[in-house]
């Protein structure tokens, strides 16, 4: 006889409906539904907000973050060296480009390129080109940062996992990667330092 | 009648563990209770107690010892701003690896390293304090019952050892606060020991005052965060109970 | 004993699965319409907190592994240098887990005493009665392994005197202690090896619960009468057990929240904030709060009992204090169940909790003097009570009448104020 009106039941479900409201509990029902709304929305938003830290708690620790930028001295860096190195676990190319590097880079119709980019707006100043040194095809590593290494075409990077080639502005010239060679974000400290991050 | 026989029963027990366990009572002496700003549920840091605790911390404590889970970069919790906290990083200098030769090198700290310790190792640190460990600061204020109080109780305890206390060896001195009460770390705090440059004076106590402050923080940095968190978790949950309450009334009341 | 299984309410796809996997159906018949008696009391609140506290424990521990390191080069480390200091959220979720341990044994020793009172362990609750007592025993072992994981100087020099407890055991005893350290001392092999249980037995735990649950449910639950009731004198579990239950969780979530938020290393011992130490031990090595008692039975073994040394002696009395809950259902003759009707049980079922409080205490104290003679006295008593007292008391004493159902109190009074 005391049956309860489980929310299951509340379904029109006919025959598990036992209890039948007497009069004046339409009322009483109204004021029941309405404490029965607000304290299962409670309990919804506090359950979902308690999720929030364990959510959060897999970004990156605040250990992580402080190492996130790198600071590069590019005084001991000759014209036409190129040297590597770990931006958050990835490699940075950094490449002190010769006069004639610059220029093969400038003087590339831009529409011809698969991605296509003006060497302009891939340096903040022409002798200094940063890119992330991961082939955007499917991620190795491109060689051409040592003087002995192939270089690819068109004197830049040349990506030995499925043979892309990529130029002196770092941009994709043959092969199977999409894209241009990523950009970090950096900014020049000084003449001589460039924080990368 | 047999509620009073029991009350009886544990009035007397408690009596007995009550008078065994004065008799027990350590002879060390209990550091006195003091009041800190960031004790209690509303209790925040004292940024200012903090940056001055931290400059005794640097220029006393620190040249015996370490604080390894303190690095540069946490600073900005006693309200450094990043230029300060990386000059002050660059004021010290670490060892790193390893340049082309594969050789270590040593380069200006930047905010992300620790702060560096006095000694390379634990046995370097024991044979320049006369065989004794300079405990690590890092966790000390936890490390210790009733941390703050008795950090300031040892820092401004130091005495005159009792007629017939022996020391144990050379170079130790006498702090009731300490267990055994021999210490071999020389009172470390004079008058005007640091020049505070807010003008604090720098008396002892306001020195061991701070740097118990800045311990306590260091022990302890997300405390803060903690109770700010902990405000609006009590409070939500108190009106989720109260609906709970009021919704589950309103249920049962018709069975009755 | 066939219960009664109601098909869910349910149409469409929750319908399709239901006919064939019926998950839906189980656990519309454990949740929603599972019939508990009327009259259970708050004392009853604890068993689904128990459960929300072992859910809680789980789901806090997994994301703390997420981000801890299981090496004693770096445990302490990965603990106190980097999960409460850089992890985002880290304090709240190492606090969760460390006081979650403590708030989980305060709600199933209070299950517990509950159980003891109301002779919630007798026919036919027998089975239900000693998979909560595995439960227990799964629960120590896990708390013990997870306080070792931190590996502060607490934590080594508590492995080292629990493990060492094993080398009490004739013959095989100290290739038993080896075989569980994984060497010559508590070292790295044992932290990882724990590591590895600390993580597992949860969720045999967590299956035990569903077992406890389902035998709970075969028989029906008690309730502060102790009489078996009618179905009239039963209400739904949903709504009416759901809503209260949750009006408990939010009154222990205050408890809970108080001590996470501003009081969270009452329950852990300042020593463990140093790293380990094999040349350090702390002056004063006591387990937590939750394993006191069980350590006072232990230290009170101090002399030989005929062959006995009194080494193996305090191990076996330790274990036997579990062990002997496994009896229980029938060391305890009496066939009335709740202590409402039995006046004399009721009092000593109050001087034993204060005994296990008086062992808890001693078991926080060094074993000098007083302390060890009282230890004793009590961990007598505590066996006294289970062994001699429960079996004489239930031929002997004479209990109350007892009602027919919560609406016809026919004798007395005691069952028309009970069921208000």
């Amino acid at each position: 006889m005391m049956r309860a009106l489980g929310m299951w039941e509340q379904q029109p479900k006919g025959g598990m409906m036992t209890a039948t409201p007497s009069h004046g509990d339409a009322d009483r029902g109204t004021r029941r539904d309405f404490l029965e709304l607000v304290s299962w929305s409670t309990l919804a938003v506090g359950t979902a907000v308690a999720l929030w830290p364990f959510i959060d708690s897999l970004n990156p620790s605040k250990e992580v973050l402080a190492l996130a930028s790198t600071e590069v001295d590019l005084e001991p860096i000759e014209v036409g060296q190129r040297v590597t190195v770990m931006w958050r676990g990835k490699p940075v190319f950094v490449a002190h480009r010769s006069q004639e590097e610059i220029e093969a880079a400038r003087a590339t119709p831009v529409d011809e390129l698969r991605d296509p980019e003006p060497d302009e707006q891939r340096v903040q100043r022409p002798e200094w080109l940063i890119v992330i040194g991961i082939c955007t095809h499917l991620g190795c590593v491109p060689v051409g940062q040592r003087s002995g290494e192939p270089r690819g075409d068109w004197g830049g990077w040349f990506c030995p996992c499925h043979g892309s080639h990529y130029d002196t502005a770092g941009r994709i010239r043959k092969g199977p990667a999409p894209r241009n060679l990523d950009l970090p974000p950096y900014t020049f400290v000084t003449d001589t330092l460039v924080r990368i991050g | 009648m047999n509620r009073r026989l029991f009350r009886v029963l544990l009035l007397a027990v408690a009596m007995v563990l009550g008078s065994a366990a004065t008799l027990l009572a350590a002879e060390v002496e209990e550091p006195p209770a003091r009041d800190w700003p960031h004790e209690g549920i509303f209790g925040r840091y004292d940024k200012a107690a903090l940056q001055r605790g931290f400059q005794v911390f640097k220029e006393v404590c620190a040249s015996c010892h370490s604080a390894r889970y303190l690095r540069f970069r946490d600073l900005a919790g006693i309200g450094l701003d990043q230029a300060t906290i990386k000059a002050l990083a660059a004021e010290f200098t670490v060892e790193d690896c390893c340049d082309e030769n594969g050789e270590p090198f040593e380069r200006p700290a930047r905010p992300a390293d620790r702060f560096p310790p006095p000694y390379p190792n634990d046995q370097a640190a024991r044979a320049a304090n006369g065989g004794a460990l300079p405990p690590d600061l890092s966790l000390i204020v936890k490390a210790r019952d009733r941390g703050e109080d008795y950090i300031y109780a040892l820092l401004t305890g130091y005495e005159e050892p009792p007629a017939d206390a022996e020391p144990p060896g050379e170079g130790v001195s006498w702090n009731p606060y300490f267990p055994g009460g021999w210490i071999a770390m020389p009172p470390p705090l004079m008058e005007d020991l640091v020049e505070y440059p807010d003008g604090t004076p720098a008396t002892v106590e306001q020195m061991a005052s701070d740097v118990t402050q800045f311990l306590a923080w260091l022990s302890e940095p997300t405390m803060e965060e903690r109770k700010r968190t902990g405000l609006k978790y009590m409070l939500f949950v108190l009106v989720l109970t109260g609906l709970f309450y009021a919704y589950k009334r309103k249920i049962w009341s018709r069975l009755h | 004993m066939q219960r009664e299984f109601v098909e869910a309410p349910v149409r469409g796809v929750l319908k399709w699965i239901d006919q064939r996997l019926p998950v839906i159906t189980w656990a519309y018949n454990e949740l929603v319409v599972y019939p508990a008696p009327r009259n259970l009391n708050y004392w009853w609140n604890f068993g689904s907190l128990a459960g929300i506290m072992l859910t809680i424990q789980i789901v806090t521990g997994i994301v703390l592994v997420m981000h801890y390191t299981p090496h004693v080069n770096m445990a302490f480390d990965s603990v106190e240098g980097y999960i409460m200091r850089d992890v985002n959220w880290g304090w709240l979720i190492r606090y969760l887990h460390a006081n979650g341990a403590s708030m989980f044994f305060a709600l199933v020793y209070i299950h517990i005493f509950r159980g003891l009172y109301y002779g919630s362990y007798k026919a036919p609750r027998e089975l239900l009665w000693m998979i909560g007592v595995v439960i227990l025993i799964l629960m120590m072992a896990t708390a013990f392994m997870g306080y070792v994981l931190p590996w502060g100087n607490m934590s080594y020099w508590a492995a080292t005197v629990i493990t060492n407890l094993f080398s009490a055991i004739p013959l095989v005893g100290d290739t038993l202690v080896t075989w569980l350290w994984g060497g010559f001392t508590v070292d790295n092999p044992t932290l990882q090896r724990f590591f590895s249980l600390h993580y597992l037995l949860p969720f045999v735990i967590f299956a035990l619960v569903f077992l406890h649950i389902l035998a709970l449910h075969q028989v029906g639950s008690n309730n502060p009468l102790g009489i078996d009731l009618s179905k009239k004198d039963k209400i739904p579990f949903h709504p009416y057990y759901t809503i209260k239950d949750l009006f408990g969780l939010g009154v222990f979530l205050l408890v809970y929240g108080y001590f996470v938020f501003y009081a969270p290393t009452a329950f852990i011992e300042p020593v463990n904030f140093e790293p380990a130490d094999p040349l350090k031990t702390p002056p004063h090595i006591v387990p937590e709060w939750y394993f006191l008692p069980f350590y006072a039975i232990l230290r009170a073994i101090t002399f030989d009992i005929f062959f006995i040394p009194a080494k193996l002696g305090g191990v076996i009395a330790m274990f036997g204090a579990i062990f002997v809950l496994f009896l229980l259902p029938w060391l305890d003759t009496s066939p009335v169940r709740s202590a409402r009707f039995r006046p004399i049980y009721k009092q000593f079922f109050w001087i034993l909790v204060l005994d296990v409080l008086v062992l808890g205490y001693i078991g926080g104290q060094p074993p000098e003097g007083w302390y060890v003679t009282i230890g004793q006295i009590a961990t007598a008593y505590y066996f006294l009570h289970f062994l001699v007292i429960l079996p004489i008391l239930g031929k002997i004493e004479r209990p109350l009448p007892l009602p027919k159902s919560l609406d016809e109190p026919v004798l007395g009074t005691a069952g028309a104020q009970a069921a208000k």
